[in-house]
């Protein structure tokens, strides 16, 4: 060629073509199988209620038919007004009880802060009927302080907000003490230096610096309580909520199209509160500078005895609903014979076979547990640490993002839909162990999904550029330096499914069979035939095995600490 | 063979992001064992060069000659060189003694082959005894030298260095430029180093490249760099430097408002618009007729103390003429004193005085 290629202009230049490694195509090659299992098990399934939704039973498209039949039902469309009014209740009752906690443990110096912080997480140890189950023994029909109530029933709106405010408390508080831990200290002391009242600081510092803490709990208690179905069907009594009226259509009535309408309308409030969350954190970026100084209250008695006061009262109360539940499960025969008895363990559960559902439930939460942390793990990885393929991330970050606005019941629904279509290549796993591993995965992904992602993020960004440059395929820098540094979190991604594997409800209603049914679901039909005794007893068996779960958890995190602390020890200088 | 004396060669390196330009026509060569470094501002390519050449990023069109071969396509792993990086990197679970030998594990080296190199690697540096220590127990410069000794392992024929010593306190850094030279002249290992820092650039490069906005502007020694910076860009960005907007007069004549000022350059024709560059330490103050032309008067503005030499503001006396800063020596200002508002003759050397479009 007569003109060197360096003066030709950009168009003409002839484009390089990049011989990709293997390496790299491996990786590419398993981002994509990890996208397409997400459109399969996420993405697929909803889209399969929105078609069904359109269809009549027979399958022949009606169009907005189903939701015009809907609506002109008196009683379903009720259920509408019940779900938001008791989910905003919930939610008024729960957020400032959560703050009013959270700020009690970080801005003052009141006794007891770490016993109080353990008490106020065990709710997120049981599944959320057993508060249901535990309100019905105080305040039911044969209630030990029923006459507190003076005569207004505890089955219907009343119940379904206690035991909600109680399921939701820890997850509001955890986010609100998340927010509050991140505070600057050097305002603070800016503001004192300026004889600022106390009250002055809690406006202009301290709830400005917890509002996205506030707004993103506000948003979560909603959606929990919008979506939860144990609490309801235990303790709902007539009141229809709309999580109870997808059960009943599809299990009761078998009518899937009707359950689509309802699943759809169901998904709407949590979708939006997702939505509203997510451009709220938008904003949150670089509020807080990377060298805060951690804040460090003084001793005021006054101040700290009433933080002291109210936390008593609120650890009583979550007490008194675990202590309740597990009582129950102890006595022989409520309310007649209060003797303590295993009774309700050997004949209720052992004798009665229903302790299968118990190991399900383990063997469940241990194939969730592991296998969905290597998979979330490993999309995180591949998103954060491989090259190529944007529109690929892009796709599986979004997916990663939807299991956090979908109800459990709405995934739930889903799977029915389009697993149990027998056209469908995957029709086999349905009624199997597997579905209910996938579907309690994707339910939890979100959150999981951040951890891992968090993790993998604080990691030095060149490791696989140097591991190039050294000859070392990235599958190898991955199992020796990216897995240790990131154990703790891999170890909390492990723990979380595993709990919530323990205490899931709401998507596996629909997918157990009877020889997979689980824990969970095994009160909720004992709740239903009167055995309050054994459902009790199953409960309490699910929170020791969760707190056991989470004191290994601890142990084997603080082992890791201390085998590793030598690197992460501060330089020597 | 003989070896060649290029041994990286670059022509015509493209480089788009969406819609902006990283890199415009790049063509450079880098000699066997030279130490050549990419100076220019955040944001004028110089990383995404040094990663094209290391195949982290690839190049939209271009061609890489890394001692005769065509690397342009090949993906990283497959390339020779060590790298290393603003962060250097280092595995923080490994020892430092694993993170040396990373790259040699998978050599088929016998242990003992690898520890004896791994030592070897760490008396090089100066760490012989950090072997079995984790870098978070190291300080930073040590860090530093240990991620050169991990880059240096397997003995590549090219090291790149990204910004290598920007995380360091200023007194390390100081320090450690003298060490990486030193050590790069000892192996007399090729080498490409990415900085902002100009006065890095000049101490320790062979060749400076400085880049603005995608282009190479200027290749040469510090010495040329300095002295006779090719565009007003190397002129402003490497040191300080007094501009002054000029009218071509012909004949190496220049108008500065009402001034004429004499220089070496004589081939542009009168009437151009050009602008003079004179450095600050070549003014000489004071000139009592012995100067060297371009004598004028002028009078003292303010004095700025800086140790070695005093910054002095200088205003010409002539209608028109701008403000200039004259550096001058501690031991002048001690002999003559100066103050503000003085009236002095200045000289701006004719030979010093550099004129650009």
């Amino acid at each position: 060629m007569a003109t060197p290629a360096a003066v030709l202009p950009r168009a003409m230049a002839p484009a390089v073509k990049a011989h990709v490694h293997w390496h790299d195509r491996l990786a590419q090659g398993l981002l994509l199988v990890c996208c397409l299992s997400l459109i399969v098990f996420l993405l697929a399934p909803l889209a399969t209620i929105l078609i069904k939704s359109v269809q009549d039973k027979s399958g022949a498209f009606v169009g907005l038919m189903q939701f015009r039949e809907y609506f002109a039902t008196p009683a379903l469309r009720s259920s509408i007004w019940n779900t938001l009014w008791v989910a905003l209740t919930v939610t008024a009752i729960t957020v400032p009880l959560a703050f009013i906690y959270a700020y009690a443990l970080t801005r003052s110096r009141m006794p007891g802060k770490i016993i109080f912080r353990v008490i106020a997480l065990t709710p997120i140890l049981a599944p959320s009927l057993m508060s249901a189950i535990s309100f019905i023994q105080w305040f039911g029909n044969q209630g030990a302080m029923k006459w507190l109530l003076g005569g207004v029933s505890i089955y219907g709106p009343l119940g379904i907000i206690l035991s909600s405010v109680y399921a939701t408390f820890p997850h509001a508080l955890m986010i609100i003490l998340t927010a509050l831990l991140l505070a600057d200290g050097r305002l603070y002391e800016a503001a004192e230096s300026l004889r600022t009242p106390r009250w002055r600081k809690f406006l202009t510092i301290t709830l400005p610096g917890a509002q996205f803490g506030l707004v993103s709990a506000t948003m979560v208690v909603f959606s929990y309580t919008v979506s939860d179905f144990g609490i309801p069907k235990v303790i709902g009594g007539n009141f229809n909520v709309l999580a109870v009226d997808i059960f009943k259509q599809v299990i009761g009535q078998q009518n899937f199209n009707k359950g689509a309408v309802v699943g759809l309308i169901l998904l709407l409030p949590v979708l939006l509160a997702f939505v509203i969350d997510w451009i709220m954190q938008g904003r949150i970026q670089a509020q807080f500078s990377a060298r805060a100084v951690p804040y460090a209250p003084k001793r005021e008695p006054w101040f700290d005895r009433s933080m002291l006061a109210f936390c008593i009262a609120v650890a009583l109360f979550l007490l008194a609903v675990l202590g309740m539940a597990v009582y129950t499960s102890f006595i022989k025969f409520w309310p007649y014979d209060k003797s303590l008895s295993l009774r309700h363990y050997s004949f209720g559960l052992i004798d009665a076979g229903v302790i299968v559902s118990f190991f399900n439930s383990l063997k469940m939460a241990f194939f969730s547990a592991v296998f969905g942390t290597m998979f979330i793990f490993g999309v995180a990885y591949l998103l954060e640490k491989t090259r190529g393929m944007p529109w690929t991330k892009g796709a599986v970050r979004l997916l990663a993002a939807v299991p956090m606005a979908v109800p459990g019941m709405v995934l739930g629904l889903g799977y029915i839909l389009f697993f149990n279509d027998a056209d469908n290549p995957l029709n086999g796993i349905y009624g199997t162990m597997t579905i209910l591993v996938v579907s309690t995965v994707v339910h939890y992904y979100t959150s999981s999904h951040l951890t891992a992602v968090t993790a993998l993020k604080a990691l030095d960004n060149e490791f696989e550029a140097v591991s190039a440059s050294l000859k070392v395929p990235f599958y190898k820098t991955f199992f020796r330096v990216t897995v240790p540094v990131c154990l703790p979190a891999i170890l909390d991604i492990g723990r979380y499914l595993f709990v919530n594997a323990m205490v899931t409800i709401s998507a596996v209603v629909f997918l157990y069979a009877p020889q997979t049914q689980l824990a969970s679901v095994a009160i909720l039909n004992m709740d239903e035939a009167g055995e309050i005794g054994p459902a009790a007893a199953m409960a309490t068996l699910i929170v020791a095995t969760s707190i056991v779960i989470c004191v290994i958890y601890a142990v084997l995190t603080r082992l890791i600490v201390r085998r590793t602390q030598r690197w992460r020890a501060p330089p020597a200088v | 063979m003989t070896a060649e004396a290029t041994y990286l060669r670059l022509d015509g390196i493209h480089k788009s992001f969406g819609k902006f330009e990283a890199l415009k026509d790049i063509a450079l060569e880098v000699k066997r064992g030279e130490l050549m470094v990419f100076l220019g501002p955040s944001g004028c390519g110089k990383t995404t060069l040094l990663r094209i050449v290391a195949g982290l990023e690839s190049q939209d069109s271009g061609v890489i000659i890394q001692d005769g071969k065509d690397i342009s396509g090949l993906p990283a792993i497959r390339r020779d060189y060590g790298i290393v990086f603003q962060s250097y990197a280092l595995f923080p679970n490994l020892t430092i003694h694993d993170n040396v030998a990373y790259g040699l594990v998978n050599r088929r080296q016998g242990r003992a082959a690898i520890a004896a190199r791994v030592q070897e690697l760490l008396q090089l540096v100066g760490l012989p005894e950090s072997g079995p220590k984790y870098p978070g127990q190291l300080s930073g410069g040590q860090q530093q030298r240990i991620a050169v000794a991990r880059a240096l392992a397997s003995a590549p024929g090219l090291l790149l260095l990204d910004e290598p010593l920007s995380a360091l306190d200023a007194l390390e850094r100081v320090r450690l430029r003298g060490e990486i030279r030193a050590l790069q002249q000892r192996l007399s290992v090729t080498t490409v180093m990415v900085t902002h820092d100009q006065e890095e650039a000049l101490s320790m490069a062979d060749r400076v490249v400085v880049m603005h906005t995608g282009r190479i502007e200027q290749v040469g020694t510090p010495r040329e760099i300095y002295g006779l910076p090719a565009t007003p860009f190397v002129a402003d960005f490497v040191g300080k430097i007094n501009v002054l907007p000029a009218v071509a007069e012909g004949e190496g004549k220049f108008r500065v408002g009402t001034i004429s000022l004499k220089s070496g350059c004589r081939d542009i024709a009168a009437g151009t618009a050009v602008k003079l560059y004179l450095r600050p330490e070549e003014i000489v103050v004071n000139a009592n007729g012995a100067a060297s032309g371009n004598t004028l008067a002028a009078t003292i503005g303010k004095i700025e103390f800086l140790g070695a030499f005093c910054m002095v503001g200088i205003t010409l006396d002539a209608a028109g003429a701008p403000s200039l800063v004259a550096n001058v020596p501690r031991q002048t200002v001690d002999a003559t004193p100066l103050e503000h508002g003085q009236s002095i003759t200045v000289s701006l050397p004719p030979a010093a005085l550099r004129v650009l479009g």
